[in-house]
């Protein structure tokens, strides 16, 4: 309630905020089916309208509502994304646990293996795991998750170092607190800030490569819609059908902005240092 | 053990870590390997013909046999051959490679020329309205994907000037360097933009901290000129923050910008990274993947050393 009540007070916490939001309810919309008109039925009669009370958005080359298209774009880009941070933030977290807890070697094999997972440029990564296991939804968010996994396990470690070393966590040791309790109650707990930061931007991120996965013709597959599809669909149709490129290019960059507002004033918020220097 | 030290033992351990990695990667692919390195074209082979190349390729030994004589092979320079162009792997990335290392600089000076004083501008204006302005700016440029800004600004260029970027086949720079600028220099506008943003950020926040140290105060109080608090005592540590970031983001530009390689149609490394994923050459797509790594990872070690030799307290081992 006090973390809320703060991202309302901050400028940029309501602005994301109320982007996020608003793109929750049209995904959960789009993913439900609850759309203005059916997203793959084909009306050959008004191929490539211009947005009219109709057709909001307008429609694309098979006559296909880009309204009904873009949300359930939206459903599917934000699903992937959600899966992926959840998938990274996941597997980051308990790494990254381990790592510091176990500590030695232990420590040594995960973080030179977080390393060398580091050294791909992030999309290259991706586009390996692709080529791995072939395009689709589901590659996506395995791909996405394994690239951002590194980071998570970095954000993680080392708080998790420090936090290990602080009189409470001997304190329960002594008393005989369990591994476990110590790692949920004492670590885990106090790791919940700068996941929620890590977390919220990386949302951001994971919507971006998911985009440009699908925009390469490696994410998503059509007739499935898909933000970064319905761009590249309208590379050949922009000057006769601006609108295709115009709503959904708007789409991914407001949805971007939103989780990076967001995460920016949950920084700000969750992390005092952070604030004379907000950028 | 020092920053450093630490650093460059770890590297070549990273490295071979690297090279397992995308060896192992490649072997995962479905299928046999003679498929996987042939393509469609293995269909055409007789049996004997496939078990005369998978001796030939030494396939029918275990991985880690494989693995030392492809190590050997890349000691030698020998990435194999790529199906797809029939000539050696580092010949395809060698023709490949000053494309994408010109677009990748032209990027970074666009980047720099607008980030930085932007950034500074900012800084200097704190909680002004321009202040605002150029965080929202920059805000708004950072949250939109590169690809996004290449397709508007071919549309605005067919709609407002009903002109296309030059396109067709590369002109390296020292051969018609005209030709060169007018086929890059929306590429380059595209990526710069897209950095710009993150280096008005970072640029901004890193003046904010250091305008408000004791050093600046006290310049200011000696009587200096508010540029040359600015430019001579403040810029110089405010830019260790920007070079790490510019750093970086020229190790993932020399990885090829797959996404705007692909809108504008160039032959960068980017684009030889997808032509082998979707033509399914896997000597190519090993090869490359493995170049690009490389060279993200020396790009990256080099910021590393650059930075700690311009903040001693990295050096003396404090991180």
């Amino acid at each position: 309630m006090r973390i809320l009540r703060a991202i309302f007070g901050h400028t940029s916490g309501r602005i994301g905020g109320a982007i996020v939001l608003l793109y929750l309810v049209i995904a959960l919309l789009g993913v439900m089916g609850f759309t203005p008109h059916d997203p793959l039925m084909q009306n050959r009669l008004d191929r490539l309208h211009s947005p009219t009370i109709t057709y909001w958005m307008g429609t694309d080359l098979f006559g296909r509502d880009v309204a009904s298209r873009l949300m359930r774009g939206v459903g599917q880009s934000f699903t992937v994304a959600f899966l992926s941070v959840a998938f990274a933030s996941l597997a980051g977290t308990v790494l990254g646990l381990a790592a510091a807890w176990f500590g030695h070697r232990l420590d040594g094999i995960i973080m030179r293996l977080m390393d060398v997972l580091l050294a791909f440029p992030a999309i290259l990564l991706a586009l390996l795991v692709v080529a791995i296991v072939g395009p689709g939804t589901w590659t996506s968010v395995v791909a996405i998750g394994i690239v951002y996994t590194p980071i998570f396990t970095r954000v993680v470690r080392g708080p998790a170092l420090s936090l290990k070393a602080r009189d409470f966590v001997d304190a329960a040791r002594t008393f005989g607190s369990s591994r476990t309790y110590i790692l949920t109650r004492h670590l885990l707990l106090n790791l919940v800030a700068p996941l929620t930061v890590q977390i919220t931007l990386a949302l951001a991120w994971a919507l971006l490569t998911e985009a440009g996965l699908s925009f390469l013709g490696l994410g998503t597959q059509p007739p499935a819609s898909s933000l970064g599809l319905m761009l590249s669909d309208s590379r050949n149709l922009m000057e006769t059908a601006p609108w295709l490129l115009v709503f959904p290019g708007l789409a991914i960059m407001v949805s971007i902005l939103g989780f990076n507002l967001l995460g920016d004033a949950l920084r700000d918020i969750l992390d005092p240092r952070m604030r004379r220097s907000n950028p | 053990m020092g920053y450093v030290t630490r650093r460059l033992v770890t590297f070549p351990l990273v490295l071979i870590g690297v090279s397992i990695l995308v060896f192992v990667a490649i072997r995962l692919v479905p299928g046999d390997s003679i498929t996987a390195m042939l393509g469609t074209e293995a269909g055409l082979l007789t049996p004997q013909q496939r078990v005369a190349l998978t001796a030939y390729f030494g396939l029918d030994q275990n991985w880690l046999v494989q693995y030392w004589h492809w190590l050997l092979g890349l000691f030698r320079g020998d990435l194999g051959i790529s199906v797809a162009y029939g000539k050696p792997v580092l010949d395809v990335i060698f023709d490949r490679f000053p494309l994408t290392l010109e677009l990748a600089f032209l990027s970074m000076i666009i980047a720099l020329a607008i980030g930085l004083p932007a950034g500074v501008f900012a800084a200097t204006h704190n909680g002004r309205p321009s202040d605002l302005m150029v965080r929202i700016f920059a805000m708004v440029g950072q949250s939109t994907p590169s690809f996004v800004v290449g397709l508007l600004i071919i549309y605005m260029l067919s709609v407002g000037f009903g002109a296309l970027p030059t396109m067709g086949e590369f002109s390296p720079f020292w051969k018609d360097p005209l030709r060169n600028l007018s086929q890059l220099i929306f590429p380059a506008i595209t990526l710069g933009l897209a950095f710009a943003a993150s280096v008005t950020r970072i640029s901004r926040s890193a003046m904010l901290d250091v305008l408000s140290d004791d050093y600046v105060r006290t310049a200011r109080s000696k009587g200096a000129s508010a540029r040359s608090v600015i430019w001579r005592h403040a810029l110089p540590n405010a830019l260790i923050p920007v070079v790490t970031l510019s750093g970086m983001e020229f190790g993932y530009l020399l990885g090829g910008a797959v996404l705007v390689e692909k809108i504008y149609a160039l032959p960068g490394l980017g684009r030889v990274v997808l032509d082998a994923i979707l033509q399914r050459d896997y000597a190519l797509l090993q090869g490359s993947v493995l170049f690009i790594a490389f060279n993200f990872m020396v790009v990256n070690l080099l910021v590393d050393l650059a930075y700690s030799a311009l903040d001693p307290r990295i050096r003396l081992g404090e991180r």
